[in-house]
């Protein structure tokens, strides 16, 4: 029903503008400004006071309700976890063929470093025959259930620019993120949480910091929100020192009182808004702190996980993102900024498969039992790949932006396939590419949106996820 | 008239058989709208330009042309063009052919194609509009009013009536100053019954230097200005003297004119002053790179870029941006037209100055007068000090040694980039650890070598022009290692031990300063130069010879314990170890060479130069030819030479101690194109804008959609800048003006701020727009103390808000609200709410607490630490919290780290500078509530208004709470208001009483009894007075300009 509507009923202003907005606006994440709406409606005159985050229909019907995107910052080696290169043993020690790096750019190293052969042991699982690491054992168990993306390639070979590329599809700052575009096109599912939550749980944060999770040119309601799972889970979440139940009620329905009084004076709409934040507020407030305390799941749950209650790390990220997504928070985002092995490659690699192993296919397993995995996308990777050239000795590699590797799985993506291949040494894609905007172009796919029309109007141009690139691959599609 | 298909004798006339085939089978890819292949066909220079695959016309070869070989489809690579329309007749390949045997003859005259965006209003200049009549000649109080008028009766809607005064007081404060009035200022305002009340408030208001923190910030949006340098490492930077300039800049009224001109080249201006090169920090607020692996250069150009954004949105409102990488798909500015304009920007230094406070400025002449009067005295009393000093210069003049320079390149990893220059100098770039040692190599044909120089030289795109990497342009040399191989046998090698080292400059030993603190615990030194031959890791060579002498060129000369020694030439391989860094290479804590160069001499008895470079150069000039600056050079380094003047070196040594530190900040400087390492750049057109793709090289120049250069322009920054605000341009006014008008409205004129082009939205009132501009540019109306001052801010404003229009009351009928929701037409006055920055101001205004103090650096208040430390940021980050009054200043100086905005701002929308911003968008979000609910600041400013409230506030809590009522909304509570307050203080209280919470919590925070209550006042008021104030705080009306 179109709000506007009520109005035009002839009804006392003041009362009609108050009872109107409460009862028949419901819940509103806040009414924005003229420019966003314009941009919206595509300068159409305005019709409604849109509430940017209400729940809203994709161009098709969607697979994918729901996205979890496990970005594995700094860039996991894909020659020690899924691209086995037995031929790279072999080259072990000696120089890379001289055609294949003419041009080449590397961060660190010069591009005739020595080729390393892969550091771990590779096997086949499942029906499918994928091949993993050994470092992935609790991944093998639900190989089935992936679509396993070899010929991942990118334009960014240093950590800032890659990782927003990953994170908007540009390399240039300011743009929205991945999980902004999702609520822009679906809004949220939950009242009382924010559409887009994000947590980060590597030795470092993300190279770039908040603008990965940014709404860029968006209205800032899409912006991502970090959550922690020690702690206040939200900013500002505690009422202050001294402040109990009582009082903190009594408060908000006396502001709720005062602000009525002044829409009843003004006639401002926003008010009616700002009135529902408060409400919101107090219902995060309430619901937010008991979501985020895992102590109440069962023992087989956080051990499947390997979560335990009152740690910031990724196994308690992954069990609280399907508590949020079981609430209809839209998109979850979890950094894990750990693998950028210039050197200790086999201890570290160790280090954050042991970290992240268990919890990533636990999420999997979770989801599945749980019946939510069909419409709930997940996705894990990356940045860019590493290059089979060493760094150092012998326990490092450098950037590498031409080759890598991701997992999706869920939200209508195909069950137990590899996509891709790269040449003898890993170094470059060389069947079935899937560019960065090309995976973009699928997620939105999933979310039933046609990557070509989810626009935004932004200094005179309708702004996309995937600029004026990006290729739906139907291969990864169920 | 047909050609014939075996070849044409006719003569083919473009317009008439030409034209027609391109637009109907052509243009539709490679016209206005698109330009596939980066191929233009509709205009004449684009069209012979050709596009990504080179030229398409051979004029005078029509057969081996790419146009004609595509169109019949005969060329190997390309597909048979048109793409998805039928081939071009036998016919039509055969004009095409024979048009362009025949020479390709394109009119000029014929306009051929006539672009009908040229016409766009935008890209016209304004012309002063006549205003309107209107129909209530009683409403307008000024010229806008009529535009503004003449557009509501036209659709029959009646302009609201003026709002009462205590309203318009508190929406003029809040938009002239950002700050609510205080009670005794709406007093005086309510008391005043002369008829130019309200034009005395108006005129309070903007003398008040909160005038230029409130209109100041909007420019720093535009200005994209933030503390840090964004990306991965996100170092902070210091560039908050440009932010101080900005407001300073406002708050005198500079003309808009000048003031553009000062950001984009104030260096370049005759006699530019330290202000104006301090405004230059405009263009460097670009985010800068230096996570490892990056290529500087890369990022340079990145910056550039965001450059050219910046100046499109803020000052052109132009997306000229789209231009980077194609030709704009909708305004008609090309992508060559992009790279013209980028020239402008591309041939300057990353530089940095020391910026001095008023009252370090007269303390730095004061020391440099007193300097001159002790050197003048010497003079004096030495008659003959002309005579000493020529037969010391004889002496010294040609005492050195050849020193040949070794051209050393990288030969370590590739996380540290370099620079080489010409004068086989080498400058460290992109990523600095902080504890290290670089790798170089070099060969010297030199057989015998008795001696190495180091030298560390000073360079603009180093901090403080360097020589080295720290913030201040230091460096410290932790170990300098040199292995020696014969280039022609590689198993002949030595390590080359060094016996003596001397240095023109070492500072005496002093510990490292805390920012270079690498938690070992260690005492670790710099000073004498030995340190850096003494093969201890904790002891380095220093060259900090304080402020106001420290960023100079040094040099070190190092003895070996033998010659080097290879007839056929050696192979030089120097570690240079860094040690003396800190132990957060995520932060300013490098303390790395920045520009050095290595040199070699057979002498073996060489010791490092004491003449300082600059007096060096000086001697190579005659003597009589020498400046009186460079006599005086010459004359300073030669009297503190002579034992004799030893009590008036000493004494001016002690001045020098004296120097005052000043704050660097970030500032351009043009390549001066007169040596070397200076020279110009040239620009190329970047193919897709990849500056690792180069193309044709381009001028200097502007779009020809915009107004001319001047006939005798230079390729100047210069000429940018005065090209920019010319008043033929025909954005730059509009621009201005529709911004200040939306920062009141809430939406501009233009819907569209960074975007006039042919996209945009129309105007919602063209001609007031146009009438603004003129005004703003050549002024014709006097209101209050305005002077007529061309491109006055002042002048704008006071039109603005003495206006009819603006002093509307805001309130809105459903049935106005469905009419015009967005108050396009401005039939009532704006009322939304205030910005992220203003709500912290208001709370902090009106509970007390606001520290008013205009300018300084940025400051800390209380933050959840977590966000500073990895995870949750990428390095950790210093905040160090300000103490109080400091971190209640106004929030317009909080620390703005990009990749970890400060949260409250955050959530209030505030843009954290990753690139240019012109309209913040407005959300109304329940994390806003949780911020001024909860947020440590927010509590506090309700605890410290509840303090004042029952110390200033009067007897009763009937007075109190309208004290507090009044403080925050300036108005008097309605009787229902002060009813539900006044229920709701009695509830606290018996809560309180009854046990239930701590009143000693609720009212500090912390569990211990208030300290200084007022006579009479109980914990358990102030408690009760608190909740009563947070509820204040947390109106709707609290945070919104009505």
């Amino acid at each position: 029903m179109n709000c506007q509507s009520h109005l035009y009923r002839g009804f006392d202003p003041k009362t009609i503008t108050r009872r109107w907005f409460f009862q028949q606006c419901g819940v509103g994440l806040g009414a924005i400004a003229l420019g966003a709406l314009l941009r919206e409606n595509g300068w159409a005159a305005p019709t409604a006071l849109a509430n940017p985050l209400s729940p809203k229909q994709p161009h098709f019907p969607g697979k994918a309700k729901r996205v979890i995107f496990l970005f594995m910052a700094g860039a996991p080696s894909h020659l020690e976890l899924f691209d086995h290169k037995p031929e790279l043993t072999k080259w072990n020690g000696t120089p890379p063929p001289a055609e294949l790096v003419k041009d080449y750019r590397a961060a660190f190293i010069n591009p005739d470093a020595a080729l390393l052969g892969p550091k771990f042991k590779f096997a086949q699982h499942g029906q499918c025959g994928a091949e993993l690491s050994e470092l992935l054992p609790h991944l093998a168990e639900i190989v089935d259930d992936l679509a396993i993306v070899k010929s991942m390639h990118t334009d960014a070979f240093n950590h800032a620019p890659g990782q927003i590329l990953m994170s908007t599809g540009s390399q240039q700052f300011g743009r929205p993120s991945l999980g902004a575009w999702t609520t822009y096109g679906l809004g949220n599912e939950s009242q009382d949480l924010p559409a887009f939550v994000v947590f980060s749980t590597g030795s470092k944060g993300p190279s770039g910091g908040a603008s990965n999770w940014g709404a860029g040119f968006l209205p800032s309601v899409h912006q991502g929100v970090m959550f922690r799972s020690v702690g206040d889970p939200v900013l500002y979440l505690s009422n202050p020192k001294g402040v109990d139940q009582k009082i903190q009620r009594d408060t908000l329905a006396t502001i709720k009182r005062l602000n009525e009084k002044r829409l009843d004076v003004v006639g401002d709409p926003e008010i009616a808004t700002r009135i529902n934040s408060f409400e919101l507020a107090h219902r995060m407030q309430l619901t937010a702190p008991e979501l985020m305390d895992i102590s109440k799941e069962s023992k087989a749950t956080l051990e499947l996980y390997g979560a335990e209650p009152g740690k910031g790390t990724f196994a308690n990220a992954c069990l609280l993102a399907r508590r949020l997504v079981e609430k209809g928070v839209r998109f979850v985002e979890i950094f894990h900024e750990a693998w950028d092995q210039h050197g200790n490659l086999v201890a570290d690699l160790k280090k954050n498969c042991r970290d992240t192993d268990q919890p990533a296919a636990a999420l999997i397993k979770d989801l599945k039992q749980r019946g939510m995995l069909d419409d709930t996308l997940v996705i894990w990777g990356g940045e860019f790949g590493r290059t089979p050239m060493v760094q150092g000795g012998d326990d490092g590699r450098d950037h590498h932006p031409n080759c890598f590797t991701m997992w999706l799985a869920g939200g209508g993506i195909k069950r137990g396939v590899t996509l891709g291949e790269s040449d003898e040494f890993g170094f470059n894609v060389t069947r079935d590419k899937v560019h960065v905007h090309d995976l973009h172009a699928t997620i939105l796919h999933l979310l039933g949106f046609d990557h070509t029309k989810l626009t935004y109007r932004f200094q005179g141009r309708d702004f996309r996820l995937t600029d004026v690139f990006g290729e739906l691959v139907p291969k990864l599609l169920a | 008239m047909t050609a014939t298909i075996s070849g044409a004798t006719e003569r083919m006339d473009f317009e008439e058989h030409i034209k027609p085939i391109l637009a109907e089978n052509c243009f539709s890819c490679h016209g206005a709208e698109k330009q596939r292949g980066n191929l233009r066909l509709d205009l004449k220079a684009e069209a012979f330009k050709g596009g990504d695959s080179g030229g398409v016309m051979l004029a005078g070869n029509g057969a081996e042309s790419l146009l004609v070989q595509v169109v019949k489809g005969t060329h190997p690579e390309i597909e048979q063009m048109p793409l998805k329309r039928d081939p071009l007749s036998a016919e039509q390949i055969a004009r095409l052919t024979a048009w362009i045997d025949q020479g390709a003859v394109w009119p000029d005259t014929a306009a051929s194609i006539h672009d009908a965006r040229l016409d766009h209003w935008a890209f016209n200049a304004p012309h002063r509009p006549t205003v309107p009549e209107v129909s209530n000649s009683n409403w307008p109080r000024n010229a806008l009013d009529r535009f503004i008028l003449k557009r509501l009766e036209q659709e029959e809607i009646p302009p609201a009536a003026e709002a009462d005064k205590i309203t318009l007081l508190r929406r003029l404060s809040l938009d002239l100053i950002g700050l609510p009035p205080t009670i005794a200022e709406v007093d005086a305002y309510l008391a005043d019954h002369s008829p130019d009340a309200y034009e005395r408030q108006v005129e309070r208001l903007l003398a008040s230097l909160h005038y230029g923190e409130r209109w100041g910030r909007h420019w720093l949006d535009a200005a994209r200005y933030a503390d840090s340098d964004g990306f991965e490492k996100d170092k902070p930077r210091f560039i908050w003297a440009y932010r101080d300039w900005v407001i300073n800049a406002l708050n005198r009224d500079l003309p808009y004119d000048q003031f553009i001109i000062e950001q984009i080249a104030g260096d370049q201006l005759p006699g530019a002053t330290q202000d104006q090169v301090v405004a230059t920090g405009f263009l460097r607020n670009a985010m800068l790179n230096e996570e490892g692996g990056i290529d500087p250069e890369q990022f340079r150009t990145e910056g550039l870029f965001d450059r050219m954004d910046a100046i499109g949105k803020s000052v052109l409102g132009l997306t000229i941006q789209c231009a980077q990488c194609h030709n704009h798909k909708f305004d008609p500015i090309s992508q060559e037209e992009y790279y013209q304009l980028f020239a402008f920007l591309n041939n300057d230094h990353e530089a940095s100055t020391m910026a001095y406070t008023p009252g370090e400025q007269m303390l730095a002449a004061n020391l440099r007068r007193q300097i001159g009067e002790l050197e003048a005295g010497l003079r004096h009393t030495s008659p003959d000090w002309e005579e000493r000093m020529n037969q010391w210069e004889d002496r010294v003049k040609d005492d050195q040694p050849d020193w040949i320079p070794v051209r050393v390149v990288n030969a370590g990893d590739n996380s540290a980039r370099y620079y080489y220059y010409e004068d086989g100098s080498v400058r460290a770039a992109g990523y600095a650890p902080t504890k290290w040692t670089s790798h170089f190599k070099g060969t010297s044909q030199l057989p015998f070598i008795g001696a190495i120089q180091l030298e560390q030289l000073a360079d603009p795109n180093l901090p403080c022009n360097g020589p080295g990497r720290s913030l201040q342009g230091m460096a410290a040399l932790t170990e300098f290692k040199v292995e020696a191989t014969d280039a022609q046998n590689p198993t002949n090698k030595m390590t080359v031990k060094f016996i003596a080292a001397t240095a023109d400059f070492s500072n005496a030993e002093k510990e490292l300063e805390p920012e270079f603190s690498d938690r070992s615990g260690k005492r670790r030194v710099y000073g004498p130069v030995a340190y850096a031959i003494d093969g201890k890791d904790d002891t380095a060579w220093g060259i900090d010879a304080g402020p106001g002498r420290r960023n100079q060129s040094r040099k070190a000369v190092f003895i070996p314990e033998t010659p080097i020694a290879f007839s056929h030439g050696v192979v030089l391989d120097f570690r240079l170890q860094q040690n003396h860094g800190g132990a957060n290479s995520d932060d300013n804590q490098n303390h790395n060479l920045g520009r050095f160069r290595i040199s070699v001499t057979s002498a073996t008895n060489a010791v490092a130069d004491p003449l300082p470079a600059n007096v060096r150069e000086i001697l190579q000039t005659p003597r009589a030819e020498r400046s009186p600056a460079q006599l005086a050079a010459v004359f300073s380094y030669w009297r503190s030479t002579v034992p004799e003047f030893k009590e008036a070196n000493d004494q001016i040594e002690a001045l020098w101690q004296q120097w005052p530190e000043g704050t660097s900040t970030l500032t351009l400087l043009a390549r001066s194109g007169e040596t070397p390492d200076d020279a110009r750049r040239d620009t190329h057109l970047f193919r897709r804008g990849d500056w690792l793709k180069p193309a044709n090289k381009v001028a200097a120049g502007v779009p020809t959609v915009l107004h001319r250069l001047p006939a005798e322009a230079d390729t100047s920054r210069l000429t940018l800048a005065r090209w920019l605000v010319d008043k033929q341009s025909p954005t730059t006014a509009r621009a201005l003006v529709n911004r200040i008008w939306q920062t009141y409205f809430g939406a501009g004129l233009v819907a569209t701020p960074e975007d006039f082009g042919t996209r945009a939205e129309p105007p919602s009132h063209p001609e007031l727009l146009d009438w603004l501009a003129c005004e703003f540019m050549e002024p014709t109306i006097t209101v209050g103390s305005s002077s007529l001052q061309p491109w006055s801010l002042k002048h704008l404003h006071r039109l603005i808000v003495t206006s009819a229009t603006y002093r509307q009351s805001s309130r809105v009928t459903p049935e106005l609200y469905a009419r015009d929701a967005y108050n396009r037409m401005l039939a009532r006055g704006p009322r939304f709410r205030v910005e992220g920055e203003i709500v912290r101001d208001i709370a902090l205004a009106a509970s007390g607490l606001l520290n008013p103090a205009v300018g300084g650096r940025s400051i800390y208040p209380p933050s959840p630490e977590f966000l500073y430390q990895p995870p949750a940021s990428y390095g950790p980050k210093t905040w160090k919290q300000d103490s109080v009054p400091e971190r209640y200043r106004r929030s317009l100086y909080i620390f703005k780290f990009r990749s970890v905005p400060f949260p409250m701002l955050h959530t209030f929308d505030a843009p954290n500078g990753d690139f240019s911003c012109v309209q913040r968008l407005r959300s109304n979000t329940p994390l806003q509530a949780l911020v001024t609910l909860n947020e440590t600041e927010f509590v506090e400013c309700a605890q410290a208004l509840a303090r004042l409230t029952l110390t200033d506030g009067g007897q009763t809590d009937v007075d109190r709470i309208r004290y507090a009522f009044r403080r925050m909304l300036a108005r008097q509570p309605a009787e229902s208001e002060q009813r539900e307050l006044l229920a709701l203080l009695d509830r606290i209280k018996g809560h309180i009483s009854d046990g239930w919470v701590n009143p000693h919590e609720l009212a500090t925070g912390r569990n211990e009894s208030p300290a200084n209550l007022p006579a009479g006042v109980t914990p358990t008021q102030l408690a009760a007075y608190t909740v009563v104030s947070r509820v204040l705080l947390n109106l709707d009306e609290t945070i919104t300009k009505e």
